[in-house]
């Protein structure tokens, strides 16, 4: 009788390449939730064999199937749970031995097993020559060598699966323990008559209980209670073993495993290896090199950056038509834009759509960024970055693989937090990961750029590539300091995992390995962030709108609105053209063409685009194009000049309507409350409005700081003057400048940032504390600078030398206080303490 | 059941060892050299992570380089390479091969 549909789990160990197994397998038709509670990836997928259905989970991949790591847990507790009816497991064909290893954990669990011995060609080209029936004949399970890479061997594999579901009992390896058997023996009775033999393999319980291993004592102690029985025995059995033999049960157990694995490979193996050094040995030699290393790695980033930063920024005037031709679409939709104020729909869906569009106007950098880290993780040099690098994170508490979150979050200036968070998934030191999630944010995103660049324009106009540089590199030593500081306090309780690793060979990636994950990823930035950022948006737009202005004040602009318009028909009434406009609706519409043919205007260069928008507008509105650009119609001009000054006094009127609305919105209050408290920082409350309306986007702060110093725009002054000139009659000098760019270095990560912050963590926790901490850090820090730099009567670019030199000491102190600690002990002359073992 | 740890029964790892003239830590051993594993100190994760990989009582080691920075170690075990930090190389004890 077959079963409609088989559950198959994929388990192997790290680089035994599982998950070109996977997409051999499965092809494109893949999935990926999250296992439930916990952060890691659920990949499953699925196909049809025969007419049957089957369905494949991708186990996390991990060294062994113990206890001690999250990962570990996860694919125990699927294959004990979920009961596959087969289990897939895939075995690097030139480790075999340490594959073997992990293979005897899954035979244990007593599952219909077959062995996927992947990488054949490489073996066989490193001289590994696998005697495959006689390693079926001791394993006892089928074996299908395969190239998953390659596509090597899926038939026989999907096959076999079928083969191994259906199958009755055959002759699997029984991982004998010598000495103990008789022991386990009796464990096994007992348990058997426990409620515990109804879920879990009675054979593997007890190996398990025997062994130590924590969580199956939790397994024991949930269902039975303490003090149990079962607990008793596997106790007694330890206790018995160490006093007689001197060592304990567990390490006898591990040699035990590696006989078996040993004389199976010794029986299974032939190395016919010439002595000659493998391509992987002789690529590291000059890559690992204690010189070229630096080298060769900096460049490799430096190309990361250029490539998905610098040319995806470029490809970014590609892809925004497109989304610009998405807002002029939705713009269409809705309402119609009115004289003085739009209708709420118009407005708040606009801002919408600008909020989305400015994030998903980052997706070719990330397609490039992530395509690139693809191929940085399957040819096997990311394992190296870590090497390299892991010395100088470590003093900090964080990882050698922290090196990529922090060039995606912007190293030099220019990266974003989201995909820099995302990428802390494959660090798998538990705290190191949580610091580093929680430090990628200090790097300067792309985002945060325009400000600087804005404020370092106005205060800093001698000093531009020193502040520059300044505002660069102080996030770095920050971020590294916080990390000490957060793992030596809140993470100091987290899981920490050993720095043993494999280096894994060099690969050449497969093309569809990396499109597919590059597409997966970007995909799953769209689907997270988008969603919950458009929804997040609706809030700000609702805090920056609300409560709205009083009737009073609509009133008055109202008024103003009406003799502005009012005076334009008295000038346009000699014209021949004055019945035209006589209702409000034909107006506000020549008005928005006017505005829009402005605007498209602007953005044009050289003579022959100048006509083709001349040629489109003509075609567009064909009755109204004269009012554009009269040329000879004289009736036409004076439309023409009145409809200038109109459109002028609409527009100022609008922004000082956008103003007072902002300033007197809850968002605008909140900015106002905050002053006596940000004074000591030297932010008054324009500053406070920016910087709380840039937690939705960065990209808002200049454009919030736009409309609130906006006397002057009307005298087309940039931004810069106009800032400049405002805030120099109020008082306001390059240490103020100085302590604004250095909180908003240490400000929290925007929205986005902190949502992923929420799925990489999986808790809520951890997000607020992400929004928290910065916030207060950066408070403490600016006010530091305000107020300490006003004390002792430093000015803008002394502070900024002062505050950076005092930085880079802390860090430099801190690093090298933790390494000192780390160095190995002296080794000579304490006690032996060891008991003699017997060897 | 609690009570009895596997690892109690044992001294704490490598720091509080003397080793015999033949002998010394993992973290001792220079580039290029060829050793052979006597008994680790490790415990826990670090312990079946090291086990996991190859780094079995009386299997062979033998020291690549260390990293440019001078940790971590890089080392090979049967065909592969391994990488560990001079803290968990300190837990292993081996000795040189003759």
């Amino acid at each position: 009788m077959e079963k409609n549909k088989l559950l198959v789990g994929l388990a192997g160990q790290q680089n035994s390449g599982k998950s070109t197994t996977f997409n051999m397998l499965t092809g494109a038709n893949q999935h990926i939730a999250n296992y439930p509670g916990v952060t890691v990836d659920k990949k499953s997928g699925s196909y049809r064999h025969d007419g049957q259905r089957v369905e494949i989970v991708d186990l996390p991949g991990t060294y062994s199937l113990t206890s001690f790591s999250l990962e570990e847990r996860v694919a125990r507790e699927f294959l004990l749970k979920e009961k596959p009816d087969v289990i897939v497991n895939v075995v690097d064909a030139t480790a075999l031995k340490r594959g073997l290893y992990f293979t005897f954990q899954i035979l244990e669990i007593g599952l219909p097993v077959v062995m996927a011995l992947n990488m054949i060609d490489v073996a066989k080209r490193e001289g590994i020559d696998i005697d495959l029936s006689r390693l079926q004949h001791s394993l006892g399970i089928d074996i299908i060598p395969t190239i998953g890479r390659k596509r090597v061997g899926k038939e026989e594999l999907r096959t076999s699966i079928r083969a191994a579901a259906t199958r009755k009992e055959g002759k699997v390896l029984k991982i004998g323990y010598e000495k103990i058997e008789e022991q386990i023996a009796s464990l096994e009775k007992i348990i058997k008559q426990t409620a515990l033999a109804e879920s879990y393999p009675v054979r593997w319980l007890a190996v398990r209980l025997v062994e130590g291993d924590s969580e199956a004592e939790k397994i024991v102690s949930s269902t039975l209670g303490h003090d149990s029985e079962v607990a008793k025995a596997a106790g007694n059995v330890q206790e018995e073993f160490a006093e007689n033999h001197y060592m304990s049960i567990a390490d006898y157990m591990v040699g035990c495993r590696d006989r078996l694995a040993s004389s199976i490979v010794e029986m299974c193996v032939k190395e016919t290896r010439t002595g000659k050094k493998t391509i992987t040995e002789r690529v590291d030699t000059v890559v690992l090199n204690r010189f070229v290393a630096p080298v060769f790695l900096i460049a490799t980033v430096f190309i990361i950056y250029q490539l998905s930063i610098v040319k995806g920024y470029d490809l970014t005037q590609y892809w925004w038509p497109f989304l610009a031709k998405f807002r002029a679409i939705t713009a269409g939709i809705l309402p119609d834009a009115g004289l003085l104020v739009d209708p709420y729909v118009r407005s708040m869906g606009l801002w919408m759509v600008d909020s989305a569009n400015a994030l998903l106007n980052y997706i070719p950098i990330f397609l490039i960024l992530f395509s690139l880290i693809a191929i940085l993780e399957d040819s096997g040099y990311m394992a190296r970055i870590a090497f390299i690098l892991d010395k100088l994170f470590h003093s900090f508490g964080l990882h050698g693989q922290s090196t990529l979150p922090f060039i995606l979050g912007g190293v030099f200036a220019g990266g974003c937090a989201v995909p820099g968070v995302m990428a802390t998934k494959g660090i798998p030191d538990e705290q190191s990961r949580m610091a580093t999630i929680l430090t990628v944010p200090y790097m300067n995103c792309l985002a945060k750029i325009p400000f600087y660049t804005l404020l370092v324009n106005v205060f800093f106009v001698p000093y531009k590539s020193w502040a520059m540089l300044f505002l660069s590199t102080i996030t770095i030593f920050v971020a590294l300091l916080v990390a000490r500081l957060l793992t030596a306090t809140v993470l100091k309780s987290k899981e920490t995992a050993p720095f043993v690793m494999v280096l894994p060979n060099y690969h050449v990636p497969t093309l569809f390995g990396v499109v597919q994950r590059a597409v997966e990823r970007t995909w799953q930035y769209i689907k997270k962030v988008g969603t919950i950022v458009v929804a997040v948006s609706v809030c700000v737009f609702t805090l920056l709108q609300f409560p709205g202005l009083g009737k009073e004040r609509m009133n008055y602009y109202e008024g103003e609105m009406e003799s502005a318009v009012a005076k334009f028909y008295q000038k346009i009434e000699k014209s021949s053209y004055a019945p035209q406009f006589q209702d409000e609706t034909s107006l506000v519409n020549l008005i928005n063409v006017y505005n829009d043919y402005r605007t498209a205007r602007l953005n044009v260069k050289g003579a022959d685009a100048a006509k083709a928008l001349d040629e489109r507008f003509t075609s567009m509105y064909p009755d109204l194009f004269v009012f554009l650009k009269p040329k000879k119609d004289q009736d036409a001009r004076i439309v023409n000049k009145s409809l200038r000054s109109l459109a002028s006094e609409r527009k100022s009127l609008r922004r000082q309507i956008k103003e007072e609305q902002i300033s007197t919105s809850f968002l605008g209050m909140v900015g106002r409350s905050l002053e006596p408290i940000t004074q000591y920082a030297g932010f008054d409350w324009k500053i406070n409005i920016a910087i709380l309306s840039s937690f939705a986007a960065r990209e808002s702060s200049v454009a919030t700081i736009g409309v609130l110093y906006q006397q002057g725009a009307d005298e087309n002054k940039s931004l810069e003057e106009r800032m400049a000139q405002e805030t120099e009659s109020g008082g306001f000098t390059p240490l103020h400048a100085l302590a604004v760019m250095v909180f908003f270095a240490l400000y929290p990560p925007c929205l986005a940032a902190t949502i992923m912050i929420k799925v990489q963590t999986g808790s809520y926790k951890w997000m607020l504390f992400s929004i928290l901490f910065p916030t207060t850090l950066g408070f403490v820090v600016a006010t530091f600078i305000y107020t300490g730099g006003s004390a002792i009567g430093l000015n803008g670019i002394q502070m900024m030398g002062t505050f950076y030199v005092l930085v880079v000491l802390l860090a430099i102190i801190t690093g090298l206080s933790k390494s000192w600690s780390n160095k190995p002990p002296k080794i000579g002359n304490l006690p032996d303490l060891r008991p003699q073992n017997n060897d | 059941m609690a009570s009895v740890k596997t690892s109690s029964n044992y001294p704490e790892g490598g720091k509080h060892m003397r080793y015999k003239s033949n002998c010394c830590s993992l973290s001792q051993v220079k580039a290029g050299k060829r050793v052979r594993i006597r008994c680790h100190h490790a415990q826990g994760a670090v312990r079946q992570r090291l086990l996991d990989l190859g780094f079995v009582p009386k299997s062979e080691i033998f020291v690549i380089r260390r990293a440019p920075l001078g940790d971590p170690i890089q080392c090979r075990v049967s065909n592969y390479c391994v990488t560990l930090r001079q803290a968990e190389a300190d837990l292993i004890e081996v000795e040189s091969q003759v």
